[in-house]
């Protein structure tokens, strides 16, 4: 199903079967170019295909944005031990719901995907670690591994190529943390998800002791169209290195939030007023968040902006999961910050003790400053105490919570002073006509 | 324990799901399956789940204080489950979270005395752009206003 309409402005390579009848059945698959990509890649070396995928410039859809190409020639070549694929479907940053659109609406694509990168990297199982919440997708998921085993596409000598392939699903049960690589490794060898020491990385010791892995649910999903397709075509949807596109997960304050497929580079004020259709009530932009909850905020004069990788980075923010939050002028920034707090405060989980105290800290602090007790002089404490988080934990959760505070302290100093002195929310009647 | 013929199904799938000898991996899985059959983690379904998965019983534990969705007490028949994370909160999920709580008169994480109703306040479930979004059990609902969630509740207090 899709929750929202499709935009004219789109640009169709993963959600291309969006909308079709059946879309997530085998046959509507195979009817629109299914598993041309999985015959193509039989024909090629495993050093053709990694190749192929660095040159499509496509970079993780997860949110660190690393260039998968090159994430799958770490792999070992030769490893004695099984190696296996890893498919992160905890999608879980505030701010995005696209993996569930790829799961729900075109199952078989993710499959093709992981059978081009088991073969890739000589892998011959593969799990998809879905979200506890997302339980219908597990079953959807279930339905479409099933479906394709009956037919061939998966189990021993798929469609007589002589490639083995078996695909698990595999339940989380509720934990940010997971959605971090070495996290969901422990979670799904059954432990609580706890961040592991980076190196060894995952592509050399993973899951199970062994090379895996690891990569998101759209960066898999799009890997058909880059061998079907060529990996040029896929290229120069974006600018230079940063290939294909964005399933943008547009939310907050528009007049037409939704997921919408757009190329990488696309401009964030045309997103929100073309794509998006505008602000409601004619109010004004005051803020951005580009890609889920751990990014560094935009304020709305940085908002004339390419939404790709660099571009993001040049102006020290990130492009992340894709999950673009718009703020309209009626926003207390100070109440949006403590959110973003409250959230890394449940979901650290412990390990570390600078995010485990920090987050709970920061926490308590913004709480403290939004009901009006604040002072003058923790204004600059909340920056300097996120700061301390920075770098010093084994994950990048505490980070997570960090730079969007800081870059919210900073850009928005005036919303803090406006709640010293013992004064209410200068934003709680605003809000309420927001919601009117 | 027993559990019906659908979830003994289950749990055989996953268990040979995993490599040889990671039957460990089943843990986190088979407990949230099972805590959808029997209600909540107690500590029988604890011991069983260790000696179906060959673990100790303590290392099944400390799984069941770590992630949120396992609950060692039972929930209600229906779990109201209200985002408030950011893209909800400018779309009115805490109002819609304060007025779940007023109709059901429960707080958070509580359930409602006839055992019908939970509710619970979480974190981003994945719905943003279809905000606000509250889950019921295992459905997805979008777009949700008071209304429509008043609605909801009272189907389902139909349906019992």
């Amino acid at each position: 199903m899709l929750y929202n309409e499709p935009s004219p402005l789109e640009v169709k390579v993963v959600t291309k079967r969006f909308g079709l009848p059946n879309s997530e059945s085998l046959d509507a698959y195979l009817a629109t170019d299914g598993f041309k990509a999985f015959f193509k890649a039989m024909e090629m070396s495993p050093e053709q295909i990694i190749e192929e995928v660095k040159a499509s410039a496509l970079r993780g859809r997860g949110g660190a944005g690393f260039p998968t190409g090159m994430k799958w020639s770490f792999v070992p070549r030769n490893s004695p031990k099984p190696k296996y694929i890893i498919i992160n479907a905890d999608e879980s940053e505030p701010g995005t719901c696209k993996d569930r659109l790829l799961m729900e609406n075109d199952p078989h694509q993710l499959i093709e995907g992981i059978l081009i990168s088991g073969r890739a990297v000589d892998a011959h199982k593969g799990y998809i670690y879905i979200r506890g919440e997302y339980r219908y997708l597990i079953e959807a998921m279930d339905k479409a591994i099933a479906e394709a085993y009956a037919r061939g596409y998966l189990g021993k000598n798929i469609q007589g190529t002589g490639f083995d392939f078996d695909l698990y699903t595999h339940s989380g049960a509720g934990a940010y943390e997971c959605g971090e690589e070495t996290a969901l490794l422990d979670s799904i060898e059954g432990k609580r998800g706890i961040p592991r020491m980076k190196p060894p990385f995952p592509a050399v010791v993973g899951a199970w002791q062994s090379p895996t892995l690891l990569n998101n649910v759209e960066t898999l999903s799009a890997i058909p169209a880059i061998i079907r397709d060529g990996a040029a075509a896929f290229a120069a949807l974006g600018p230079p290195k940063n290939g294909g596109t964005r399933m943008i997960c547009l939310s907050g304050h528009v007049n037409k939030p939704g997921v919408y497929e757009l190329p990488v580079g696309f401009n964030l004020l045309r997103m929100i007023y073309e794509v998006g259709d505008g602000i409601p009530n004619g109010r004004n932009l005051k803020a951005v968040v580009p890609g889920g909850s751990s990014c560094p905020i935009l304020k709305a004069d940085e908002c004339d902006i390419s939404m790709d990788f660099d571009t993001l980075a040049k102006v020290k923010s990130m492009l992340g999961s894709g999950g673009t939050v718009i703020l309209d002028e009626t926003t207390c920034m100070v109440k949006f910050a403590l959110r973003i707090m409250k959230f890394y405060a449940h979901e650290s989980c412990g390990w570390c003790i600078p995010c485990r105290e920090g987050t709970t800290w920061l926490k308590r602090m913004l709480d403290r400053f939004h009901a009006g007790m604040g002072q003058k002089s923790d204004i600059p404490l909340i920056g300097e105490l996120s700061k301390n988080m920075l770098g010093r934990t084994f994950c990048a959760l505490g980070d997570a919570a960090a730079m969007p505070t800081i870059s919210i302290v900073e850009k928005f100093p005036e919303d803090f002073e406006a709640h010293l002195n013992g004064q209410p929310c200068p934003y709680a009647h605003a809000n309420e006509m927001a919601l009117a | 324990m027993t559990f019906s013929k659908e979830l003994e199904a289950k749990f055989a799938k996953l268990l040979e799901s995993y490599p040889p000898g990671r039957t460990r991996s089943a843990v986190v899985p088979m407990l949230l399956y099972a805590q959808d059959e029997v209600g909540h983690i107690s500590n029988e379904l604890i011991e069983e789940v260790a000696k179906r998965c060959k673990v100790q019983p303590l290392q099944v534990d400390e799984v069941v204080g770590y992630y949120s969705m396992l609950h060692r007490k039972p929930l209600g028949k229906y779990h109201v489950q209200v985002c408030t994370n950011i893209s909800c909160l400018l779309r009115g999920g805490e109002e819609l979270y304060e007025h779940a709580s007023q109709t059901l008169s429960i707080g958070n994480k509580e359930v409602t005395s006839d055992g019908q109703f939970s509710l619970e306040e979480v974190e981003c479930m994945g719905a943003c752009s279809w905000a606000p979004a509250v889950e019921i059990n295992y459905d997805f609902h979008h777009f949700v206003t008071p209304e429509k969630l008043d609605a909801l509740i009272a189907d389902l207090r139909k349906a019992q």
